[in-house]
This record gives structure tokens, sequence and C-alpha cells, in this order.
């Protein structure tokens, strides 16, 4: 099987790899390029546990070939931090103990920061809604839900200065 | 040791836990996380036949492909006498772990693996898979548990005879065993009863869920010293298990604790860590083995389903003079569903004077199941609750009243034997009447229902160390896989126990060769036993501390005292002396006579069973049969919140789950027993969307044999749920749901039944 060449950027970085044409972006980023964090719960796109950031859109890596991220801007989990300044929405998982064996934890913090990025106002509605392709088994969503819409206020806070 | 909640500093707050960050920028290590330098990649070649016999498999083709570097069957597996073993939650016959971690002579499941391939890219393994030849004898095979126990159904085992009945069988059975409890007298309590209702409830086996595949890194090293990197909810039920499977001893093996995604007694056990050791041995390299979401459910346990067949006679009064039930649980390809627990649980809620209890255990061809949190109790609690609450509606005796009357207290004799004491059962009736979700307004097409649980919780094997540091930090080293947030509560215990902060308390999870023998995360009981480890250790290590400042001041050990991180004078006699801090201690520890640390292995006794009373409000959509859960509050005695976030955080878990229980999860199988549903499209969870905020009520009756007076909480919540769905469609609109799951389509059946329609107009 001959690889392909891809140039891309990850986490705001440039980035090149070799892939398989079979290889989903999920493969390429836990084991070409080391990027764990982004985790495989079903292959087929339906537990989220696998989502990235992809020009702005959350898709599910898992869904996506390795060589369709050529001239893309893709963010993981490893992105969503500023260094050792954590996001709000990961601060608030913390303080509202939204996690707790911490698996599907990457994925709805990629996917709510991309709903914070697009409406900083949701309701719990829309909330639920936006993070219903993330599969939690542990929580039962409420703190998660609960730390995503505290994060958000804190973010219009923020806006508000 | 003090339990009271006055002058606690550390135990009942809320801080951050201390892997929290790791886990928040997936920095964390889980089980497919791992790689080992020269790895290769194992995959599983599984069954496509629900029942059959394996005549020869042939690898010739599949050694021949470049990249491929071993290929094992259970040829390669020592052949193991039938030989029971407590090891995991429930039983576990090492015979039959090793029959389904590698099929030998016969195929039992749509999944079962019959061999496995090691190459290195996980593609050439996958290819690979294709190139090896199985030969199969397609037999008949049963998949329903009534069906699987007729006279004429396809035989899974011809050595399975039938336990617990007399005459000892001569023909082999599907039955595994029939077990009973049994108090007082079931007739003469039926004689006395003023109205007795009979019912029959069935459940569906679900899969635990947990987000996280099995995945495992293992090596083998050529003088046979074995390495397993894998998620468990037990190092050393992998290491033990292991060393049984592969017939090596257990010092060969070192067994290290990756985080996991979610086990929920689905990972109490092993599936792929033999079978990459076998494939790392012949290989000569390290192995990974990750699962696919396919291969956890056509492959990986799920709990059981059964029939519940529930029996009460009451008096017009409400009092329950005498109930009976009778459980019939699948336990998949080898005996042992979770029928003893369920039988245990059923009526455990409540004191009845004349209870008759029988279970079956049956096997048929699909997935061995494994423990799904408090196994067996959430299927036989389906069909009780559901009854109790019909009789509360033919009676016209309130739910809630109808618990109290005839609620288990301190003194209740149970029905599998144990008394009970420091029981909270009557408190979380008590506050569920006077919740204020009990008052809210319903409107049309709303319910409301009640229901109780009980799971019995454990305490067991658990060690701990408590090592001081140069600088007055702490590093708690315990053994027990944290699947929900327990490490936090270990370093708040000890820091109690030591008087410090807890940001200078640092725990970590051991490897098998790091710390003491610790029993698997299982059970509710790592709060409990391990938590009671660490206490133990931390209390230790302050006896010690208290030495080294007396030694440092002269005078007795008795005559210091520790209080809120420092040693004292006991009073003006013992002398004049400036407090030492821990830290002060710490750094003159050398001088004082070495190292301070200790370490603690204990078999914990004394657990606390936990109850619960849950409050559901739902709404059915009469069009569609879709049920919405509006409301939910869970109220459960916890003994003492440890860490009180996380311990809400159990309980809304076990309700979510309890929820997908009772609406949408179940396997379709296909008429060649093929599983048709094997991924999270169609294996319906809960998600987001589906679920309201879930209040969790958190009622303390300390258990004074814990240092805090911690009860387990894991595993009540689940226990309850699906009855009070139930409960709540029928008070929704009228329609007595027995058959789990209450999914769209059968509700929508079940209310034309009702209400036929009219035919259209001609």
């Amino acid at each position: 099987m001959s690889k392909h060449h891809v140039t891309t950027t990850i986490n705001g970085e440039p980035m090149e790899y070799l892939c398989e044409a079979q290889q989903t972006m999920l493969d390429v980023l836990r084991d070409e390029l080391g990027l764990t964090g982004s985790k495989e719960g079903c292959s087929s796109g339906d537990c989220g546990a696998c989502t990235i950031i992809v020009d702005g859109d959350i898709v599910c890596s898992c869904l996506m070939l390795g060589v369709e991220a050529e001239g893309r801007a893709v963010t993981t989990i490893e992105g969503v931090a500023n260094g050792d300044q954590l996001h709000p929405v990961q601060q608030k998982f913390l303080e509202h103990a939204a996690l707790q064996c911490g698996f599907c934890t990457p994925g709805f913090i990629v996917a709510a920061k991309a709903l914070l990025d697009s409406n900083l106002n949701p309701t719990e509605e829309e909330t639920r809604y936006w993070l219903a392709g993330n599969l939690c088994r542990c929580t039962g969503y409420d703190k998660i839900i609960r730390a995503v819409l505290d994060a958000a206020e804190e973010m219009r806070a923020e806006a508000g200065r | 040791m003090t339990s009271s909640s006055e002058g606690l500093k550390v135990v009942g707050t809320r801080p951050v836990r201390p892997d929290g960050v790791d886990k928040v920028i997936g920095r964390a290590n889980f089980g497919a996380d791992m790689v080992m330098p020269g790895m290769l990649w194992g995959k599983m070649k599984r069954s496509p036949h629900a029942h059959a016999r394996i005549k020869s498999i042939n690898a010739a083709k599949a050694l021949a492909l470049p990249g491929v570097k071993a290929v094992v069957t259970a040829a390669d597996f020592p052949d193991i006498a039938s030989e029971e073993a407590f090891m995991g939650e429930g039983p576990m016959n090492f015979r039959d772990l090793s029959r389904n971690c590698m099929a030998k002579d016969k195929a039992l499941y749509d999944g079962h693996a019959v061999a496995a391939v090691a190459a290195t890219s996980a593609s050439i393994a996958e290819e690979a898979l294709d190139l090896i030849e199985v030969e199969y004898e397609v037999l008949p095979h049963v998949i329903d548990v009534e069906a699987a126990m007729a006279d004429n159904a396809p035989l899974l085992h011809d050595d399975l005879f039938t336990q617990g009945v007399e005459p000892k069988p001569t023909k082999p059975s599907n039955i595994a065993k029939k077990i009973g409890f049994n108090k007082g007298d079931i007739a003469a309590g039926f004689a006395a009863a003023e109205i007795i209702i009979e019912r029959r409830y069935t459940t569906q086996p679900v899969h635990q869920g947990y987000i996280e595949p099995h995945a495992c890194v293992v090596a083998v090293a050529p003088d046979g010293q074995c390495t397993i990197w894998s998620s468990s909810q037990g190092h050393f039920m992998v290491r033990a298990y292991c060393a049984k499977l592969l017939g090596t001893e257990i010092a060969n093996i070192r067994a290290m604790p990756a985080e996991i995604g979610g086990g929920f007694g689905g990972k109490t056990l092993v599936y792929l860590e033999p079978v990459a050791l076998a494939l790392s041995k012949k290989a000569g390299r390290p192995i990974k083995m990750v699962m696919s979401r396919e291969e956890v459910f056509r492959g990986t346990g799920p709990t059981s389903g059964g029939v519940v067949e529930v029996k009460l006679g009451a008096k017009k009064d409400g009092h329950i003079v005498a109930a009976q039930l009778a459980l019939k649980y699948q336990a998949g390809a080898f005996p042992g569903s979770p029928v003893g627990p369920g039988c245990m649980c059923g009526f455990a809620m409540y004191d009845i004077p004349n209870v008759a209890i029988t279970g079956y255990d049956v096997v048929s061809n699909r997935p061995k199941v494994a423990a799904y949190r408090a196994p067996g109790a959430p299927i036989s609690s389906f069909g009780v609750e559901s009854c109790v609450d019909e009789l509360a509606r033919e009676l016209k005796i309130d739910p809630l009243r109808l618990r109290e009357m005839n609620a288990a207290k301190d003194g209740t004799k149970t029905a599998h034997g144990p008394t009970f004491v420091n029981i909270g059962y009557l408190q979380t009736v008590e506050a569920a009447k006077n919740h204020p979700h009990m008052k809210a307004k319903l409107g049309p097409n709303q319910g409301r229902g009640i229901a109780s649980g009980f799971w019995f919780n454990i305490g067991g094997e658990s060690s701990a160390a408590c090592h001081i540091n140069e600088d007055g930090t702490a590093t708690i080293v315990e053994g027990s896989p944290d699947i929900g947030g327990s490490r936090a509560s270990m370093a708040m215990m000890a820091a109690e126990a030591l008087g410090i902060s807890y940001e200078r308390v640092r725990p970590v999870i051991g490897d098998t060769s790091s710390v003491g023998f610790t029993f698997l995360t299982g059970g509710s009981r790592v709060t409990f036993a391990t938590g009671m480890a660490v206490t133990q250790a931390a209390e230790k290590v302050v006896v010690e501390l208290k030495r080294r400042a007396a030694m440092i001041w002269d005078i007795s050990p008795e005559a210091v005292e520790w209080k809120d991180g420092m040693a004292f004078p006991a009073g003006q006699n013992a002398g004049n002396f400036d407090p030492l801090s821990l830290a002060d201690i710490a750094l003159k520890s050398g001088r004082t006579g070495g190292p301070i640390s200790a370490e603690v292995s204990i078999n914990a006794q004394g657990a606390g069973p936990g109850f619960a009373t849950h409050i559901c409000d739902v709404e059915v959509d009469p069009e569609t049969g879709h049920v919405k859960i509006l409301r939910y509050t869970a109220i459960q005695d916890v003994g003492r919140a440890i860490h009180p976030s996380y311990v809400e955080g159990q309980i809304q878990g076990g309700v979510a789950q309890g929820i997908g229980w009772a609406l949408n999860e179940e396997y379709v199988y296909d008429k060649n027993g093929r599983l048709d549903n094997p991924g999270f499209l169609d294996y319906r969870m809960p998600v987001c969307s589906d679920m309201p905020m879930i209040e969790p009520v958190m009622v303390e009756v300390p258990n004074p044999r814990h240092p805090f007076g911690a009860k387990g909480v894991g595993e009540v919540p689940i226990v309850p749920p699906m009855a009070a769905v139930a409960n709540a469609i029928a008070d929704a609109v009228g329609t007595r749901m027995r058959d789990l799951p209450m999914s769209p389509p059968k509700l929508r059946a079940a209310l034309d039944e009702q209400n036929p329609p009219r035919m259209a107009a001609e």
C-alpha cells in the first residue's frame, strides 16, 4: 500500500504526514502524529469521542479520511487550552465534576468550544441538542450541561468587559 | 477515629480531582493510548455463527502474508480443568473464561473469538484475518431464555448438568443451576392474604455501554516476564486471570492500570490480554489489541435478560404478608448469570414474613454475560417494584405510603440471611414524601412513578501506602483503578487523617508490583474498603510522626498530640515546646530513624448496603409512543459523602443507564442468531437531549464501620429507574408495560390495544 503525503495545519502548527488511503483522520492523529487525546469509541460517527474542528465545523474524525485534511485547519483537544491556560469550558468541567472516567471528555470539550465559538448564550435545550452527538455513559449529562452553561456565562462576562 | 461531620476539614468538600487537568486536555493515557517500541497489531477472528463445531483452522495463508508474525488459536492455551474462583463480581470459572477468550471445539455465539493474528500494521492484520480458514459445522442455536430451558432446545454444553435439583439429572441441559431462598411459610402467608396479585415481567440483555472499547498493550520477554498495560477494573484480577489462562506464575506478570474509559462491571474480567500475551510470546514482540465497537457488542458481556414472575399477597390495609419471586436469567454462552444477587435483592427493601424465591441460571447462544452495575438487581427490581405499584393501585394506597408501611429497618432479617443494621431505607422514603417534586403539577399524558432499590455493597481486600516526602507532602499509593473520581476521595481521606491540606497529598494508583494486593474496583467498594486502607495507613503515619516529635523533644510519645497537621506537647506538664509541623518532622526524618511510611493491607468488613427511592415524571406522546423524561429525583442513603460531587455523579450516571435500559436498549438478533445492531446508532443509549437534569438527594445515615461513615454508592442508582419509568407511564396513560424496553413501537402497540383505533372511513 503506497502512502499519501498530506500538508495541513493542526492546532495552529503546520504539519505534514504520510498516510494510507483508507486511514481515517482519527487513525492519523492517534497513530501517526501521537495526538492521542481524540478517542475512538465507535468508528461509525455515533459517539463523538473523536470530535475535532475542521475549518470551523465540528467533525467526527473517524468519518473523515486522513487525506481530507490537505490544506485545511484542524483543531483537536490538544489545541483547546492556551499553553497552561485552560479554556473556560475545561475549567468549568473540573469545577462542576463534569467528568467521571474522562474518556468522552475531549470530544465534549471540543464540541462545546465550537458551540460557544458560535453562540455565547445558548439555552439548556440548545446546548443539549448541540451536544447530542457526544455520548457519555458515566455522568447522565447533568454536570456536563451545567459546566457548559457556566462557561458560557463566564465568557459572556469576559466579552462584556 | 471520629466520624462526626463537625470538625471535618476536607471530607465533604468538593476539590478539583488530581487527574482532572490531564483528562480535560487529552493527556491522560487510556488503554489504547500506549505504544511500546517494536509493537505489532493484534486482531481477533470471530465466529459468524451463533452455534457451530470448529472442525479445523488453517492459518497457512495468513502466515504467508508479508507482515504477519504470529497466529494463535485455542491450541496455544493450556487445557484448564473446570475451577471456580471468586475473583470477580460474580461467579467465575477459569475453564469457561479461557474458552470465552478463545473458542475451543465449539463457537458458542456470533462474535466468539476463534483465532488471533499479529502483524506489523492494523490493515495487514485485518487482511490476514480473512486468510485464516475455519471449517465450521453449523449447529441449531437458541437465543431466548425460555426457549433454551425447553426440553428439545439445542444444547450448548454436553457436560452441563443442572445443579440444585434432586434427584441429580442424568441428561445435560442449558439450565446450569437452580437456586432458592426461603423465609417463613409461603403457603400460610398466601392463605392469610386478603388480596393476591401475580404478574410476569421480562427484560432484555443490555450492554454496559462504556465508551472506551477494550484495549491492551502487552509484552512477553524471552525469559517469560510479562508486562500488561490495559484498562480494567482490577489489574490484580488481570494479572491473576492471565497467569491462570497462560499457565504461568503470578510473579511473572506485571499489570499496569491504564486510565479506564468506563467499565460498570464489564471490565471486571479479561478478553484481550491473554490472547495478546499468547501472540506476544509467539511473535517475540509487544502486541497492541484494541476492540472495535462492533466487537464490543458481539464479543463482550452484556448483562442478562430475564423473566421475572412476581406474586404478592397483602392485607387490605397494605401490609404485605407473602411474596414469591421466580427468576429465569440468561447467562449467555457459559454459566454465571447474576441470578443469585437478583434473587437476594428483589424484596430486600421490605420486611415481609413469608418469602419464597427461585432462580434459574440458563445458557444460550449469546455472548457470556458480565457484571453490570448491581448485577441482577435491576432486573428483579423491575418486576417487584412494578408489582408493588400494581398492588398499590389495586388497594388505592399511595405508593410511598405502601413502601413506608412495609419498609425494612434496623433489625429486619433478610430472606438471604443477614440482619440489617444502620440502614437508611425509610429515610429515603420519608425524604421522597417531603420532596417538592411530589407536589409538582402534572399535565395531560404526564404521570409520576415511584420505585425503590437495594444493593449489598461489598468490602474486601485492599492495600494502600502512605509515604511522607522530605518536604512534608504525602504520596498515597493505592491499588484501585479509578473509574469515577475515587482517587480524589483517597487523597481527601488521607489529608483529613494527616491534618494537612488536600493539595499536599498526591494519590497514585500503583501497578501490581508497586502496591499490595487489591481486589477489583466494583461492588461499590473503593471508597469503603480502599478508603479504609488509606485512612489506616495515614493514621499509622500519624502515630510515627508523634513518635518522631517525642524523640526530637526528648519526651514520651504519649505526651504528644497531633492536630491540624502539627505535633503539640499534650498539656503543660509535657514541656514548653513550639509545635512541629509535618514538614518540620519530615525534614528531620533521616536523623530520627529514617523514611516515614506505612503500608496497610486489609480485608474490609462491615460494608453498609445502599438503599434508594426514586421519583420519575414522564410525558407519553400517544401518537408516537415516545416517552420523555420530564423530571427525575433520586434519593439515596450514601452513609457519608466524602466528595459530594462524585457521589452525585454516581447517582446521576446510574439513573441515566437505568432510563436507557427502560426505554430503548436491546439486542436485535436475526434468524441465524447474528446480531443486527452492534453499534451505537441502533443500540440506542440516552443522549444529552433525551435527559433532563437529574436531582440527586443524599441522605446520610453513617456506617460506623468506616472511618468517615461512608457507604458504597455507585450501584444502587441503577436499580429503581426501570420500574420508576414503567410506573410513571402507567400513571400517565393507564398502560402497564411489563416487557422491556418500553420503546415507541411497543408503547404504540400497547396503546392501540387499550384504545383500538377506529378503522379509516371507506
